[in-house]
């Protein structure tokens, strides 16, 4: 069948380390193909080439964190047929959302001699927060092969498969014993949205919930139990505020706990 | 062509993160350069206040997604300095493992993606790719092994998840490295002919009197380990930084801009760890550099491209070595206690050195902590170069101008999300 076009893809960055986008410079087998099957319009980190929009696919790492940004995204979203948030950042916030439940000028003044420079809203924000998002790739950061199959599901027109359920079944599938109950380590797996192949538990630590939380995930019964471990509530409450901390299941957990 | 122009890039491509370029050239003199990094500032020493010790490798590793790796060794030192720990043996040996890793991935990606395609001129690797195919599949095999190396000690090859304070979770058999042995060959031979390709690239006749400041070990190629010194006098440990170094919070940036106390500017990063540490390097890396045509110091901030190619042939065969040599330790981490104090870090990221310092309680929270990336070290020397490197390049169009003022930023390789704080162009013709 002939092709008429080849989709325009774009990456777009906001507030990131970079890393989700270089999940795409690390498709090394793949990358000449991803490269052959859509026309790479816009990706700085890659090229100094931009071609005009629209776009057909966005990929959108980074969150909002500046008044600029915040008006740049409603541009993005205009420029592009269907836009992916890529990575813990662009979905939940990120790191950086920990300024959320602190004073933000408070920040700046720790890390700038001359807060007046400085320019940011006071709440590391979600890109759904601003604009419609067509579809959430999870992860901090995303795994790779995930990123391939969201593009190649976009190429086929189907939908991408990404599970939502935990990590717990990705350390079943590969047969790691669980550092929960077999060595009492604290372990955010139960409530971490799948993704990652399960890494840590088979390094014999417990899962961080850089994937961020799965479907209807159960903090609360997760948080009874890591408590009987020897988890305080302030050790909660850091374990809940990581890289998805402003998500809505993490932030009511982080939040009850710091509320004891 | 007009006397008085402004030369703007807007956003500088192929370097990591977000910057601008401002110029103004007012009767064919430089009368401004302003490098601005508007990377957004994401407040990591603020946030990392109220922390656990222990928690600092993962955090600070998403300060920048190209080089995790650097931010976790440097925590680690700084954590286990303040806690008066020493990691040695393999421990040791596996850090500067799994750092080769990252230098590879790291220089491969600025040589054939991010450099290469301005000696070439194309726009990108990519397409680049189109006529010079195999040359860029074999840079993506390189780059491919270096992730490898990161992916069986870190787990994954962005934001690794097995470093920790006291040495690593869990500690590969000598079968987990076996596999990477018969590709490392592949890579040093391969990291070899990338030099000689290199070698082979037109250079602008430009050489800067430098101060370079990389750390220096009495028998190795600096990663985690040594004293700073510069070819200009500085000689300290890693503890003295703050008192030869400070941070300027300059208004068109969100990267702080560092400078040697009383000097100035200086310059961190690949060819600085060369020039003051060529005697250090592997024989065969050292050969090959002759061959290329790079003495034992380097002043052409454009050949940078040679020495990162000859870095990456030193860290492929210092891996193999290591991988060689490795016994598996007893135990994957040594016991850190916390105790309240202060620790420094300093290691050598692919773009330079990285300096970490916390003070503790005695819980082992973190009371508070600065981070100082190799980018924001280099903003000065960056704009340094441009004002001697625009003047006698007047005649160019605003265009083609622009692409050299671009071509002179990266050869720094600025990564700026760590520099928190980067690239659009400006060139003010008045």
């Amino acid at each position: 069948m002939a092709v008429k076009h080849k989709p325009k893809l774009a990456v777009w960055k906001f507030a990131s380390c970079d890393g989700c986008q270089l999940s795409l410079l690390d498709c090394e087998e793949e990358l000449l193909a991803v490269a052959g099957a859509v026309d790479i319009a816009n990706f700085p980190e890659a090229t100094r080439a931009v071609v005009r929009g629209p776009y057909d696919l966005s990929l959108v790492e980074g969150s909002i964190t500046t008044p600029r940004d915040a008006e740049r995204i409603h541009q993005v979203r205009r420029a592009s047929k269907y836009l992916v948030t890529i990575g813990a950042c662009a979905t939940a916030g990120g790191i950086q959302a920990l300024r959320n439940f602190k004073e933000v000028k408070e920040f700046i003044s720790i890390v700038y001699a001359t807060p007046g420079y400085i320019e940011a809203l006071n709440k590391s924000t979600p890109i759904s927060d601003q604009v419609f998002v067509d579809f959430e790739l999870q992860g901090c950061p995303i795994n790779k092969y995930q990123l391939l199959e969201v593009i190649s599901a976009y190429l086929n027109r189907r939908k991408p498969n990404t599970p939502p359920y935990s990590v717990c079944l990705e350390c079943k599938r590969r047969a790691t014993v669980c550092v929960m109950v077999a060595h009492g380590t604290p372990c955010l797996g139960p409530v971490t949205q799948a993704g990652c192949g399960a890494i840590c538990p088979s390094y014999n630590r417990g899962c961080y919930g850089c994937f961020g939380p799965k479907e209807t995930p159960n903090t609360a019964a997760l948080a009874k139990r890591c408590a009987r471990i020897g988890m305080s509530d302030p050790d909660l409450v850091r374990a809940f505020r990581t890289y998805n901390s402003y998500s809505e299941p993490f932030r009511r957990e982080s939040i009850a706990h710091e509320q004891k | 062509m007009n006397k008085n122009r402004t030369i703007k890039v807007d956003y500088l491509a192929r370097v990591e993160g977000e910057g601008a370029l401002h110029v103004r050239i007012k009767n064919n003199k430089v009368t401004e350069v302003k490098l601005k990094i508007f990377e957004p500032p994401r407040f990591f020493e603020a946030f990392l206040r109220g922390r656990h010790f222990t928690e600092a490798p993962d955090i600070t590793a998403r300060i920048c997604g190209i080089c995790p790796v650097a931010y976790q060794m440097s925590s680690v030192h700084a954590m286990e300095t303040a806690c008066g720990v020493t990691v040695d043996g393999p421990l040791r040996a596996l850090r500067r493992l799994i750092y080769c890793g990252e230098w590879i991935e790291s220089h491969v990606l600025h040589v054939f993606a991010h450099r290469a395609p301005d000696f070439l001129g194309y726009p990108s690797a990519l397409e680049m790719a189109k006529k010079h195919g195999d040359l860029v599949r074999q840079a993506l095999q390189l780059k491919k092994v270096g992730n490898e190396i990161v992916t069986v000690l870190g787990g994954r090859e962005i934001h690794p998840i097995n470093v920790r304070v006291g040495g690593f979770y869990k500690v590969p058999s000598k079968s987990d490295l076996r596999p990477l042995v018969e590709k490392l060959k592949w890579s040093r031979d391969a990291a070899i002919e990338s030099v000689r390709a290199v070698g082979k690239l037109e250079f602008p006749d430009f050489e800067q009197d430098y101060e370079f400041v990389a750390l220096r070990h009495p028998n190795e190629y600096p990663f985690n380990e040594g004293r700073l010194v510069s070819n200009k006098g500085l000689d300290i440990a890693v503890r003295e930084f703050d008192d030869h170094f400070v941070e300027e919070h300059v208004p068109y940036s969100s990267a702080l801009h560092s400078t040697r106390k009383a000097r100035g500017n200086y310059f961190v990063g690949p060819q600085a760890r060369y020039s003051l540490n060529f005697s250090k390097l592997a024989p065969v890396a050292q050969q090959t550099a002759r061959e290329a045509g790079l003495g034992p110091v380097c002043r052409n901030p454009f050949q940078s491209i040679v020495v990162r190619a000859v870095e990456t042939l030193q860290a492929c065969d210092e891996a193999l070595r290591i991988i060689e040599q490795y016994e598996p330790p007893d135990a994957p981490s040594v016991q850190v206690h916390p105790q309240a104090g202060v620790g420094y870090g300093c290691t050598e990221a692919p773009r330079g050195i990285l300096y970490h310092r916390y003070r503790l309680d005695d819980r082992g929270m973190i009371i508070n902590a600065k981070i100082v990336p190799p980018t924001a070290q280099n903003q000065k020397t960056i704009e340094n170069d441009l004002r001697h490197f625009i003047p006698d390049r007047l005649s160019l169009s605003d265009e083609k101008l622009k692409w050299q003022c671009e071509q002179a930023i990266r050869n720094y390789d600025p990564c700026i999300s760590c520099s928190a704080h980067f690239l659009k162009l400006d060139i003010q013709r008045e």
